[in-house]
């Protein structure tokens, strides 16, 4: 049912170089560029499917060293490639998410999922 | 080189030593009890507090071996303290000890994706590793096919299958024990991190921090692997998702929660009182007889009154440090904690604590200490912090005694709302939830002030529902009570030995009235603090007992017992007491007593272990200032506040 799978090309990938400043705190944050939204795992909801095609932290507010967050959610099995799927949502403003990740499950908040991008499939 | 051979302590007398690496929840503590059964025993590495589980095993061939179970990490990355023990060890950056002979890498055979990183990233230090493919049953029974020579091949390391909660699951990983030992006593390998005093720091082993590019390089090379050995990827577990889209329900999953914390505490209070009790008959009896075989004297007073009683007023708690531990150790191991963080992520986060933060605040209702240690979990150092600050605000099980005692003097035993609610049960629900609503308040203001930031990602793995299997917990168990009983005999049995003789000296002069204790040093002190607590309605009969109170908050019902020179001990105590309290007392002096036991810091065994786990003096005066003037803005409020009310 899950076959091996070699991700799409690496080399578009956001370096971490791109990163910029801070985005403003997560909870005032107006919700990322419309025609950006849905192409962020952190915009889907319960049920839908789709695949990583990036991971871009550079809007993410986190008290990580830049690049820090990408490094780990790579280490958590999202990277470029992963089939993801929204399995749960928390309680309550459905956050944080429990998501799918090729074989594991993998919980994180919607404002940290923003930085992976998706491709809906 | 001659160091090489002279630290490979493998042959040269002390035995080989293995490390157990891989990633949480792949059964890398089921292995360890599988190989060494109940010898093992916990330490904490040197300089840092973080647990150190080593245990001892013969190999089929023979050799003793020495275990070493690690804190699970994703990454040699570390995160957290616990995971920063992780590297070290695997680097051999801990100073006077050497990096492992043998690793075994414990990785989830249904999870092979995320797991196998984390042996690529072990493989490149170029120390003799083992794969152990532990869960193999739970792989077969999903249709997911490994194969076991194709991964070997392609990893270049051997592969061995575990099911780590069978007897019979780990005999292929002792064989491959042994064989890697022998390869490596043919070989001497170079082991390039294996110099002795190597300084903690440096990145001797070749090893540094991969970056965004090398993480993808090596997930790569996984897929490359599982590509050639993978058979059958299997089926995700079913069960699994049946049960979550339950447990996580939004409208399920916080009050089964709730009603799992209620059982439990119903638990820790019906279960343990029992044996509670045949600890404190025992006590009494030990203490009695210890009494009429020993003269009159100060030997008898030191062991009865002060080692006996002291250290019994500690090891009293064991009942109910277990039975929560039980469930702490049930909840892990079933894979419902990570749940109950994700639950718990969205309101923790309303006052800006990480969901994680909630096993910390649960264990400390039973004891601050082992909640504190628990904090270790969270990442993030601002978070940890908030989170110690504000664990010994939860009421930790040494307040009851306190509790009750004055509750049970000052409050009618009738019941209200129309005989639905015991009047003296709603006091102690009262108390219960100042301290949870307090806590939450000092973190609110806590990471608004001192600890300012975003707040740390979640990122936490939701690990597959397992049956936990009876010897883990039962070893589980035994490790605390260990650690419990360490400490009473150790820190606290000292503490106890300092109070008797603050208690005891100088003794009374002949023909002098009052308790001995009026004239000691304790009683000295207490008569000094007097004017101080004055304000707060205490009596200077209060403020001595709050001298002794400061080993464990439990010890003051003995001390007023003390002061008001009652002979009965334990129960019979309390029992009389309470009579004599609330004929000494006003009623705004009670309330006020116990608005200052919700708040005040007066456990040195919390204090000293604040020390430890944050590494500084600071937070721990910090820690003793803030509590003490929540506890004394408490009571000064309670006291004058009811003293208006009750006209008093
Ligand atoms: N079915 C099965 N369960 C296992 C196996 N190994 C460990 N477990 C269970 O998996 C859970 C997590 O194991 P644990 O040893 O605590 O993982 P650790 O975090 O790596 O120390 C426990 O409930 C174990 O009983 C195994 O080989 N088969
Ligand atoms: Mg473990």
């Amino acid at each position: 049912m899950i076959p091996p799978l070699p991700g799409p090309a690496h080399a578009a990938l956001p370096s971490t170089a791109t990163r910029q400043t801070p985005g403003p705190a997560p909870g005032t944050s107006s919700d990322p560029p419309a025609g950006d939204d849905c192409c962020r795992l952190g915009a889907l909801r319960k049920g839908q499917r789709a695949v990583v095609a990036g991971l871009d932290d550079s809007a993410v507010a986190t008290p990580l060293p830049p690049g820090e967050l990408e490094r780990r959610m790579i280490e958590m099995g999202l990277i470029e490639g992963a089939r993801v799927e929204i399995l749960h949502e928390g309680f309550p403003g459905a956050d944080p998410l429990a998501v799918r990740i090729n074989d594991h499950t993998l919980a994180l908040r919607r404002a940290e999922a923003h930085a992976v991008l998706v491709t809906l499939g | 080189m001659s160091d090489t051979v002279l630290s490979t302590p493998a042959f040269m007398g002390a035995p080989p030593r293995i490390a157990l690496v891989g990633n949480p929840n792949c059964g890398k503590t089921a292995l360890f009890n599988a190989l060494t059964g109940a010898r093992q025993k916990v330490a904490n590495y040197p300089g840092v507090t973080v647990e150190r589980k080593i245990g001892e095993f013969l190999s089929p061939a023979g050799t003793r071996v020495q275990l070493v179970d690690l804190p699970g990490t994703y990454s040699l990355r570390a995160r957290s303290p616990d995971e920063e023990v992780t590297r070290d060890v695997v680097l051999g950056r801990f100073q006077h000890e050497a990096p492992p002979d043998v690793m075994v890498c414990v990785a989830d055979a249904t999870n092979l994706r995320l797991h196998l990183r984390l042996v690529l990233e072990l493989k490149k230090l170029g120390r003799p590793i083992i794969l152990a493919l532990n869960m193999m049953d739970v792989a077969e029974a999903r249709g997911c096919r490994v194969d076991a020579a194709a991964l070997s091949a392609a990893l270049g390391v051997p592969v061995v299958p575990t099911v780590a909660i069978k007897r019979t699951g780990v005999v292929g990983l002792l064989d491959q024990i042994d064989r890697s030992m022998i390869a490596m006593t043919a070989a001497l390998p170079p082991s390039p991190g294996n110099a002795p005093d190597i300084t903690p720091g440096t990145s001797s082993c070749g090893w540094s921090e991969p970056s965004a590019l090398d993480l993808r390089a090596y997930h790569q090379e996984v897929e490359a692997i599982l590509a050639a050995a993978l058979r059958d990827a299997g089926r995700p577990s079913l069960a699994t998702r049946r049960i979550d889209a339950a447990l996580l329900h939004p409208a399920i999953g916080l009050p089964f929660l709730f009603l799992v914390l209620f059982l439990m505490f119903q638990a820790v209070f019906a279960w343990a009182a029992v044996p509670m009790d045949m600890i404190d008959k025992g006590l009494g009896w030990v203490q009695a007889g210890a009494g009429a075989a020993l003269p009159d004297g100060l030997l008898k007073s030191l062991l009865t009154d002060g080692i006996i009683a002291g250290v019994g007023s500690v090891v009293i708690f064991l009942p109910q440090i277990l039975v929560l531990f039980f469930f702490i150790l049930m909840l892990e191991s079933t894979g419902y904690m990570a749940r109950a963080a994700f639950l718990l992520d969205r309101l923790m986060g309303g006052v800006g604590l990480h969901g994680r933060a909630f096993i910390p605040l649960l264990s400390s209702f039973a004891c601050a200490v082992p909640g504190i240690m628990a904090a270790r979990t969270i990442e993030n150092r601002a978070d940890r912090l908030a989170t110690i600050m504000i664990a010994p605000l939860m009421t930790c099980s040494a307040r009851l005694p306190v509790y009750t005692l004055i509750i049970a003097a000052f409050v009618p035993d009738r019941t209200v709302a129309g005989g639905m609610i015991g009047l003296q049960g709603l006091v102690m629900f009262t108390l219960y939830a100042a301290g949870i609503l307090s806590a939450l308040a000092a973190a609110f203001v806590l990471k608004r002030t001192i600890f300012k930031g975003a707040r740390e990602p979640l990122l936490m793995e939701l690990p597959s529902y397992r049956l936990p299997s009876p010897r883990d917990i039962l070893l589980g168990l035994l490790e605390r009570a260990r650690i419990f009983l360490a400490r009473a005999g150790t820190v606290i049995f000292a503490i106890m030995i300092l109070l008797w003789f603050l208690g005891s000296f100088p003794a009374a002069p002949d023909g002098a009235t009052g308790p001995a204790i009026d004239h000691s040093f304790a009683g000295m002190l207490g008569h000094a603090l007097a004017p101080l607590l004055a304000p707060i309605g205490f009596t200077w009969q209060i403020a001595i007992a709050l001298v002794p109170g400061m080993a464990a908050r439990e010890v003051a019902v003995a001390a007023l017992g003390t002061v008001y020179a009652l002979s009965e001990t334990g129960d019979a105590l309390s029992g009389s007491l309470a009579g004599v309290l609330a004929a000494d007392w006003s009623l705004p002096t009670a309330l006020s007593l116990l608005a200052w036991f919700v708040f005040a810091p007066q456990c040195v065994s919390t204090l000293s272990v604040v020390k430890r786990e944050t590494n500084s003096w600071f937070w721990m005066l910090v820690m003793i200032v803030y509590m003490t003037a929540l506890a004394y803005g408490a009571a000064f409020v309670t006291f004058h506040l009811s003293s208006v009310l009750l006209g008093g």
